[in-house]
């Protein structure tokens, strides 16, 4: 097991930059997640530490190794495709003997080896088996079976998930969870999943066209979201984003537009005091939004048309339009309401966000 | 399928389907029954009483004797199968390697380079005999095999190269990347994961390939003169008609037996050929 430490990378394709100076310290042990939407760079990043792309500029260390300009097999990594990458023409035990094959183990311990790791996944019954007679879930446990027979310095997982029906994606999320805590061996775990992102990583990196957004625990990212894009990506339903001014009166600041007027809460006032009079973001997350009753200051409050209610059972989400700009709340699922309806909401002062309109960075 | 009442399959699916048979298989079967047929019945006129193209109720066995006493065929067949083999296995050497490498490596010119090698493919034999006589010529090859096992490549290696090119860009390049990460270098995933997954592929080819240069006439023609260096389909043309006079039976005999070890192969291969035309790899 081993640290992987990324220093300024770039990967500039003949008319494409698609990574643009990403840097990252990943931990021994450590289970690191990144995230991001299709063609952010996510899968480029971790190419480039496989080995499957060359690195335009900066480096790669795994280990003390510069890996710069060691091939694939050179690096003692494993790596998990979406497609499973199972080789079609061989059994289930080949497939996990091919890599300890080729790096010449005697038999006895690729035996040994395939046997353990079939027995952490399950899937002793099926190693005769041809990847074809299998299921999507079984050709998984394969793919990842024939990762952990290598016991590489790192695991490399590329939407491994991806390829998987709902429910059998969440099952198999628990399992990678539980292997990953059994086994120890450091990850590097590429999705556009971001509950796959919360919910596996130590750490999760957000990253979009090319670049680092932020890195953090996941409740850090969920908490503290360090400018819009990642606020907006992080939670679902995602955060709300409105445009407001922000006016000084009677010593209190308040973010003003048309449809509401929402005081400035206590902790974010040093913050945004530099910003007087100018057009800021203001976001709330669904979930931090309420009907307003008679225990919520007028200063959190607002009214907003509903267009839509979407009943789920547990809560119900209200898609309301306020000063032009829609927003989505998740409300007690007791609430009488029907399209048309104006119904008063109440901000947790507590869980506001402001971002600045240009850097689009929060201040806090 | 066609759905539907019973009619309907009757008139939009079984009806044509039986007319395409008899249209496609209908050359064969009057191969085979003249092959078997006595002379006698063959140069009956049309007007006589007992005129039957269509059946014989006198089979005869004489077309294939003579063909095999008073021809060489059996050494047309050898040549043949000689050749064709031999042009085959070296078409299909370059063939997979020139497929994978356009394919797979990204080097400069990778795509104009696969564009010039069909291109070569297209250039006619009729022209292209021409410049090649020249070539055989000059290094003392003509009317022996070499002059075919070493032209028939001009137009099959272009062939094989595109099928395999395709077919190689079939396969998920995962499966290669997987296989370089688990410790094979290269040349190794390529022998150990991307050519096994890819015999359906290499199978096709090697048929079509070896069907190309079995049935190949121009070149056969042109570089070959002596009965005893013929392949089948120039030998039995040459030695078969005579002036205007046309041996009908042995004539027929000859393309039957003839096309024999081509069904043959077919036959044998004919599921991998299917999937390799069909280009599937599932993992």
């Amino acid at each position: 097991m081993a640290s992987v430490s990324i220093q300024e990378v770039h990967k500039q394709y003949d008319d494409f930059h698609a990574v643009k100076g990403v840097s990252l310290e990943i931990k021994d042990h450590e289970f690191i997640v990144l995230v991001g939407p299709s063609g952010c760079g996510k899968t480029t990043t971790l190419r480039m530490v496989a080995g499957l792309e060359s690195i335009s500029n900066g480096q790669i260390l795994i280990g003390d190794t510069v890996v710069n300009d060691l091939p694939p097999m050179d690096r003692d990594i494993a790596m998990v495709f979406q497609n499973y990458a199972l080789y079609p023409h061989m059994s289930v035990y080949d497939n996990m003997a091919f890599g300890l094959k080729m790096r010449k183990f005697d038999r006895t311990e690729i035996d040994k080896r395939v046997r353990d790791a079939a027995d952490i996944l399950g899937i002793r019954d099926h190693l005769h088996r041809k990847p074809r007679q299998l299921s999507g879930g079984q050709r998984q446990r394969v793919a990842l079976g024939r990762a952990i027979v290598r016991h590489p310095q790192v695991f490399l997982f590329d939407e491994p998930l991806s390829n998987l029906d709902a429910k059998l994606r969440v099952q198999m999320r628990v399992e990678l969870k539980k292997l990953h805590a059994r086994l120890g061996t450091t990850a590097i775990y590429v999705t556009h999943d971001q509950v796959e992102a919360m919910t596996l990583g130590d750490r999760v990196v957000v990253m979009h066209e090319g670049l680092i957004q932020q890195v953090g625990e996941p409740l850090e990212l969920y908490n503290l979201p360090a400018n819009k894009y990642v606020a907006g990506f992080i939670g679902s339903p995602a955060m709300n984003f409105a445009r407001t001014r922000i006016v000084a009166e009677n010593g209190a600041l308040h973010a003003v537009n048309e449809g509401m007027r929402i005081e400035v809460p206590e902790h974010l006032r040093a913050a945004v005091q530099p910003q007087v009079g100018q057009e800021i973001w203001l976001g709330i997350r669904p979930e931090d939004l309420h009907t307003a009753n008679d225990s919520h200051s007028e200063s959190v409050c607002f009214s907003a048309t509903v267009d839509v209610a979407e009943q789920l059972g547990s809560e119900i989400l209200l898609d309301v339009r306020c000063a032009g700009a829609s927003m989505v709340a998740s409300v007690e699922p007791t609430l009488k309401v029907r399209a048309g309806d104006t119904v008063k909401l109440a901000m947790n002062p507590r869980r506001l966000h402001f971002f600045d309109q240009k850097t689009e960075k929060a201040l806090r | 399928m066609i759905e539907g009442a019973a009619w309907r399959r009757w008139v939009f699916f079984r009806i044509p389907l039986a007319g395409f048979l008899i249209f496609l298989l209908f050359p064969f079967y009057w191969m085979i029954i003249t092959t078997f047929r006595p002379d006698g019945e063959l140069y009956r006129p049309w007007r006589a009483a007992n005129y039957s193209p269509f059946w014989t109720w006198d089979p005869t066995l004489d077309h294939i004797k003579y063909l095999f006493n008073e021809t060489v065929f059996t050494t047309w067949l050898w040549n043949t199968m000689l050749i064709a083999t031999a042009s085959t296995i070296i078409s299909l050497i370059c063939g997979v390697f020139a497929g994978y490498a356009l394919s797979r490596l990204k080097f400069r010119f990778a795509g104009s380079l696969g564009s010039a090698i069909f291109i070569t493919y297209l250039v006619p034999q009729t022209l292209l005999f021409i410049p090649l006589s020249e070539i055989i010529r000059a290094y003392k090859i003509g009317d022996t095999p070499w002059s075919l096992i070493l032209t028939y490549p001009t137009f099959l290696i272009p062939f094989c190269t595109w099928l395999m090119m395709g077919y190689f860009k079939a396969i998920p390049k995962e499966l290669e990347e997987c296989a370089r990460i688990d410790g094979a270098s290269r040349l190794k995933a390529m022998l150990y994961i991307i050519l096994p997954v890819a015999v359906p592929g290499i199978l096709s080819a090697g048929i079509f390939a070896f069907t190309l240069s079995w049935n190949e006439f121009i070149y056969a023609l042109v570089f070959l003169s002596s009965p005893e260096q013929k392949t089948v389909p120039v030998g039995v043309v040459s030695e078969l008609i005579r002036g205007d006079v046309f041996f009908w039976g042995p004539l027929m005999a000859g393309a039957l037996l003839g096309s024999i070890p081509v069904a043959i192969a077919y036959s044998f291969f004919v599921e991998h050929y299917v999937s390799g035309m069909t280009g599937s790899v599932k993992g």
